[in-house]
């Protein structure tokens, strides 16, 4: 068991090494594709074997080197970790799928690049030591800083993007060290409880709280987030989306939960910083004129929703965020899977210039709208349950302002669904509008078959997640027991 | 005291020349600022406790702390790697910094 532990961060790395050993030539071949989503799978039936190992509250530990604790790199799967392993790497998967459909993997390195990235979204998701946190994240996101660059934009698309993460991981690693240096640990199971003990150790982790923040994209730390995902090619986007700002969320839970163990003293602050980023996020969605921005400026908005239930501070909010993340995770991946269709179809996503293509693709309608249905909350889909825990979680810590403002984003949210409803499926397409001149490429007039799968694909979890949330429900509760009680020794 | 100094001083040269217009700057500025935490770190193993870096270098005494110097080993190591992208990201850009002023927050 403990050797399984292992796979989701070695084997991609791996991998990577070797397809970079071959002598590229242009394009991508079959063996790049193959192992592009082969090794994701691989890693998602690892994590599924493992969670189904933790639900009972038990731990798999894998330390490399054979180093005494402390020193070892050790990797604990808890449920909390797998459910975001399986996540990230299903999503790496069906993005991968998505990129040979949208012509991404033209580019040689994509794939390496991809690989490493799941591998240090794993391993930030895996490590209880806060300072290999921050190796993780950094080997997560440097594969990142190549992929702006290599997006539409060019070179220097991606700078906003790469100054905002450097800064943040800068601030993260100085918080590391202010942490060490008034604790004298960085493992997350010794500093359990040290924030109510020592005001100097919760000013420090605080530090890295708010470094996560950034790489979560809260408000007012967020405004990076809707323009880098604009910049690069919409395969690149439905990975980033399923990956970056899910594990700053994943991380900033679980060191909230473990140091500060929920106190009320601070939880009204991250309470405040989430409603903000709900409302904010929404608010300028509506705004937006493309379908690609309208989805990425809803990203803020979502994750708002996550950090309310982690900012609620009982095990019911954090089980409620856990449901939350990995089923909004997957409609997301839809939408967006959905935007690379249409952008690949029409060679633009600016609502003026689109119209009508219900009638002309829809199977792709269908998989919008059902996902679009799952991000507003309407049943039977995954939306709903997902919002009815977050309020049940809410009414529960007797915080009624937040539940009113789920509710009321919730509305804001349907007017910007309906706004890319009616821009893109609904209507007619507009008369002479000359093509192409944003950069995103020229009208294939199709939609290629490894896009609209894993758009079905995505919105059909949507719908089952909905329908049948039992098993997703018993595992994100049985997460956050583990969180609040500590059973990761 | 010297090293609070020290941090404090590369630190805000570090901020100043990241919010400067010019990528050339912001690199400049984050090796500054890399350079600052760094040291910040190791000041985390307890600069007046400490003693040399090896056992057995001039006699007995306490040794330093290893784990922050472990831990700045590696920051430098990630930083070198992401200071040669941006370089490489600024050459490859050149043509491109007429582009600055779109790239701020929309």
């Amino acid at each position: 068991m403990s050797a399984l532990v292992l796979v989701p961060v070695v084997l991609p790395l791996v991998v990577a090494a070797l397809l970079l050993l071959r002598r590229r030539r242009p394009g991508a071949d079959a063996l790049d594709r193959a192992a592009g989503v082969g090794v994701p799978l691989l890693v998602v039936v690892a994590a599924a074997v493992l969670l189904a190992a933790t639900l009972g509250g038990r731990t798999a530990e894998a330390s490399a080197g054979g180093w005494p604790a402390g020193v070892a790199i050790a990797l604990v799967a808890d449920a909390t970790a797998c459910l975001g392993v399986l996540l990230t790497s299903a999503l790496t998967a069906a993005s991968l799928v998505v990129a040979a459909g949208t012509r991404e993997d033209r580019e040689p390195l994509l794939v390496p690049l991809v690989l490493v990235m799941s591998a240090g979204v794993s391993g930030a998701l895996l490590t209880t030591d806060l300072f290999n946190l921050f190796v993780f994240v950094e080997v997560m996101l440097v594969p990142s800083y190549v992929l702006v660059a290599l997006g539409r934009r060019g070179p220097a698309g991606g700078r906003l993007y790469v100054t905002v993460n450097l800064l943040a991981s800068t601030v993260f690693l100085a918080g590391v060290g202010l942490v060490y240096g008034t604790t004298g640990t960085v493992s997350l199971v010794e500093l359990r409880g040290a924030a109510a003990d020592d005001p100097a150790a919760a000013v420090a982790v605080g530090v890295m709280l708010v470094a996560l923040a950034v790489k979560s994209a809260a408000v007012p730390l967020h405004s990076w987030l809707p323009g880098s995902y604009g910049a690069v090619g919409p395969a690149v986007a439905v990975l980033f989306s399923g990956l970056l700002t899910k594990v700053g969320v994943l991380a900033l839970l679980r060191v909230w939960a473990v140091v500060f163990e929920g106190d009320a003293r601070v939880a009204w602050a991250l309470l405040a910083v989430a409603v903000l980023t709900m409302v904010v996020g929404v608010l300028s969605a509506v705004g937006e004129g493309s379908v690609r921005a309208v989805l990425t400026n809803h990203m803020v908005s979502q994750i708002g929703y996550l950090l309310v239930g982690v900012g609620l501070a009982t095990a019911a909010g954090y089980a409620a965020a856990l449901f939350f993340l990995v089923q909004y995770a997957v409609v997301k991946a839809a939408l967006l899977v959905v935007s690379a269709a249409v952008e690949v179809r029409e060679g633009t996503d600016a609502l003026s210039r689109l119209g009508g293509l219900g009638r002309a693709e829809p199977l792709l309608a269908v998989a919008f709208a059902v996902a679009a249905l799952g991000l507003v909350g309407v049943p039977p889909t995954s939306g709903f349950v997902a919002k009815l825990q977050l309020a049940t979680a809410a009414a529960g810590a007797g915080s009624w302002w937040v539940l009113a403002a789920v509710v009321a984003v919730s509305l804001v949210t349907l007017v910007s669904m309906l706004k890319l409803w009616n821009g893109v499926f609904a209507g007619s397409r507009p008369e002479a509008g000359d093509p192409g001149t944003d950069g995103a490429g020229a009208a294939t007039g199709r939609v290629p078959r490894t896009v609209l799968v894993p758009a079905l694909a995505l919105a059909a979890c949507a719908l089952v997640l909905g329908v049948w949330a039992d098993p997703l429900l018993t595992a994100s509760e049985a997460a956050a027991a583990q969180l609040v009680a500590g059973s990761r020794s | 005291m010297t090293t609070a100094v020290v941090v404090a001083l590369l630190v805000a040269t570090g901020t100043w020349l990241v919010l400067r217009r010019g990528l050339l700057r912001v690199v400049v500025g984050f090796v500054l600022l890399g350079h600052g935490v760094n040291l910040l770190v190791l000041t985390a193993g307890g600069t007046d406790r400490r003693g040399f870096a090896l056992p057995g270098q001039q006699g007995g005494g306490p040794v330093a702390d290893p784990l922050p110097q472990a831990f700045v080993l590696t920051a430098v190591v990630i930083a070198f790697a992401v200071t040669v992208h941006l370089l490489g990201l600024l050459r490859q850009g050149q043509a491109l910094d007429e582009d600055d002023d779109a790239e701020g927050p929309s």
